[in-house]
């Protein structure tokens, strides 16, 4: 348990080096190079319905619960 | 007295709460989910249990700010499982859910709230939580954090006063860094709080008995009144040239109550021509048993706490999936799209100090260890507008 | 006394210029020339004197999908008066745009820009992106995404520029 809280707070860190760098670095991928992460195919969760389902299917039959979805990539736009 | 055991009634109860954030999780950056409307047959078919029944969904955006989302979804169960088999009956049940969500766009950052109740004959489970998404960095870069909270009350068929609750919080985080054009990586964090009557209160525990003609008798079973687990995951994806995507993703858990647990996913997924998909994964997952966990006891009230449930030993499973669908651009009216879908997973079961009391001529504490294997269906037209 | 007024009037004077020229965030339109559906060059330099909306999308791009049938409106609303709205494609395979606009055809012209270069040069953020061109060849007005409801500030912003 004690693990997964390091790893977590690593997680925290990391994000805020993140920001902390961003005004020297520059997005390295431009608004209009996103055409493949844009891409349905390329999404981890293209069906809601069924894959709740599949996670439901699962969660019912394994002591495990969490850390089961991803936000983020796509087309970025707006 | 006819004591009916039901498959993890506590596991299904989940189903609220996790549907709902994770709905929230499979937000894609700055742009809220399509409009979009989903039916869907669900099935599984294994161990003995058959649970099938529909899942509607319905999503519509507005202004392009606001997009609303309810789901109703019905369980159909009819168990004769490893758990009902050895000590009752078979018996037929049902269970609905209906959940709703709303999502709202400002700027880069999206704001969704939701709820959901669920209810059978003798489990009701009601969950709020919120969730927030937040892109920067170019859009390359995005962090979500969401918060839910359930309230249940455990009943008891036979027994009309018999009512427990349980509260759940659950708190989730997650970040995803987009690598290159071709290539992401996501991390997520979620801990979860259980606290109130958490076992189920028609399984049992069974006991060593030399008094009785097989060797053991049951008592109930009995779980500490609080748990707390965290899980962290990793998942990446990467598009290959020829039009194609690949994604892993490995995940580990560990709770209070002892348990660790750890899985790994591959899939990919393969475009062919302008209009079918295909998409196939294997993964697998294992776990090591609940501290309080024993399949057989060695007397009456051994312990504090006592399980014998199957998803709290030590067993690990595989499975295998594939998934075909068509999909086509239509102009019918306000309709754009629409889908045909068909998926199929195989899982197998595999305990290692769970036993199968079904099996006769077997000796007390030396019965064969429990397998099972299972397919699940999932059938879904989908029409976007 | 004199000279110290003259002094403090024309560094008013100066300051005001300046002032106002930061206000009006008058920048020039970086000139380019790209390919358009017809097969001709066209190049933006050529349109000196008409008030342009150059519009950044892509077929994979959603908001643009959305905003394209809005823009086409616009530009035949005001093609008479001296505007034209240009759409600068940036799918990285032109075949796609083409494919798309066979499904949702547009009036107006669209050029193609599939490496990117012009979009470099405007140092697009977003995606869809609108830049609204005065008839001087001046950016006046920037907007990143595209959301119902921008169309009514393009539409004030054109008739602005048109008033010029």
């Amino acid at each position: 348990m004690s693990a997964l809280r390091s790893l977590a707070k690593l997680a925290v860190i990391t994000l805020f080096f993140l920001l902390a760098g961003c005004s020297s670095i520059k997005p390295w991928v431009k608004p209009y190079e996103r055409q493949n992460l844009a891409d349905p195919i390329t999404f981890f969760g293209r069906d809601p319905v069924a894959d709740n389902f599949l996670h439901h299917v699962r969660q019912a039959r394994e002591a495990a619960r969490g850390a089961e979805g991803s936000a983020g990539g796509g087309c970025g736009c707006n | 007295m006819a004591v009916i055991n039901k498959i993890k009634l506590v596991g299904l109860v989940f189903l609220g709460l996790m549907q709902a954030g994770f709905s929230a999780l499979t937000l894609q950056a700055a742009v809220l989910p399509e409009d979009r409307s989903d039916i869907l047959y669900h099935r599984f078919d294994g161990g003995g249990v058959v649970i099938d029944g529909p899942s509607i969904l319905v999503r519509k955006s507005f202004q392009d700010t606001v997009s609303i989302s309810a789901n109703y979804y019905v369980d159909n169960v009819s168990s004769a499982s490893i758990d009902v088999v050895t000590t009752a009956s078979e018996y037929i049940e049902q269970r609905i859910e209906s959940s709703m969500s709303v999502e709202y766009l400002r700027d880069k950052t999206i704001l969704s709230v939701n709820y959901t109740q669920s209810d059978e004959n003798d489990y009701s489970a009601r969950s709020a939580g919120f969730n927030f998404t937040q892109d920067f960095f170019g859009d390359l870069t995005t962090i979500s954090a969401g918060y839910s909270q359930g309230w249940d009350v455990v009943g008891k068929r036979g027994e009309e006063d018999f009512a427990e609750d349980v509260s759940r919080k659950q708190f989730r985080f997650g970040l995803t860094q987009v690598l290159t054009k071709n290539s992401l990586i996501g991390i997520s964090w979620e801990t979860v709080t259980d606290a109130g009557f958490l076992n189920n209160p028609y399984r049992s525990v069974r006991y060593l008995d030399p008094t009785t003609a097989v060797g053991y008798t049951y008592q109930s079973e009995l779980y500490p009144e609080t748990r707390t687990s965290d899980a962290f995951a990793i998942r990446g994806m990467y598009y290959l040239p020829y039009r194609a995507a690949i994604k892993a993703e490995a995940r580990v858990f560990s709770d209070t109550w002892g348990i660790t647990s750890k899985n790994a996913e591959l899939s990919y997924t393969h475009p062919i021509g302008d209009h079918w998909i295909v998409d196939a994964k294997i993964r697998s997952y294992s776990q090591t048993k609940a501290n309080f966990y024993s399949d057989l006891f060695e007397s009456i009230d051994a312990q504090n706490f006592l399980a014998r449930d199957k998803e709290m030993s030590t067993f690990g499973n595989d499975s295998g999936g594939l998934a075909v669908s068509y999909e086509k651009e239509i102009n019918w009216g306000i309709i754009d799209r629409f889908s045909v879908n068909l998926s199929v997973d195989y899982i197998q079961f595999d305990f290692e100090d769970f036993r199968d009391l079904s099996i006769e001529g077997t000796t007390v504490g030396e019965e064969p260890f429990y397998t099972f294997d299972a397919i699940v269906t999932r059938f879904f037209f989908s029409i976007w507008y | 006394m004199k000279l110290l007024h003259k002094f403090v009037l024309i560094t008013f004077v100066a300051l005001m210029a300046f002032a106002s020229q930061v206000e009006a965030k008058k920048t020039a339109a970086p000139d380019f020339t790209l390919k358009s559906r017809d097969g001709k060059n066209v190049r933006l330099s050529d349109l000196r004197g008409q008030v342009v909306l150059l519009n950044f999308w892509a077929s994979w791009c959603g908001p643009c999908r959305q905003e394209m049938p809005i823009l086409d409106e616009i530009h035949n609303k005001y093609k008479d008066l001296g505007f034209s709205v240009l759409g600068v494609n940036l799918d990285a395979k032109s075949k796609k745009a083409i494919d798309y606009l066979k499904d949702t055809p547009v009036t107006f012209p669209v050029l193609y820009d599939p490496k990117g270069d012009v979009s470099g040069q405007y140092g697009v953020q977003a995606m869809p992106s609108t830049v609204i061109i005065d008839k001087d060849g001046n950016v006046r007005y920037l907007h990143e995404g595209y959301k119902s409801g921008y169309e009514d500030d393009y539409r004030k912003q054109i008739k602005t520029l048109l008033r010029e």
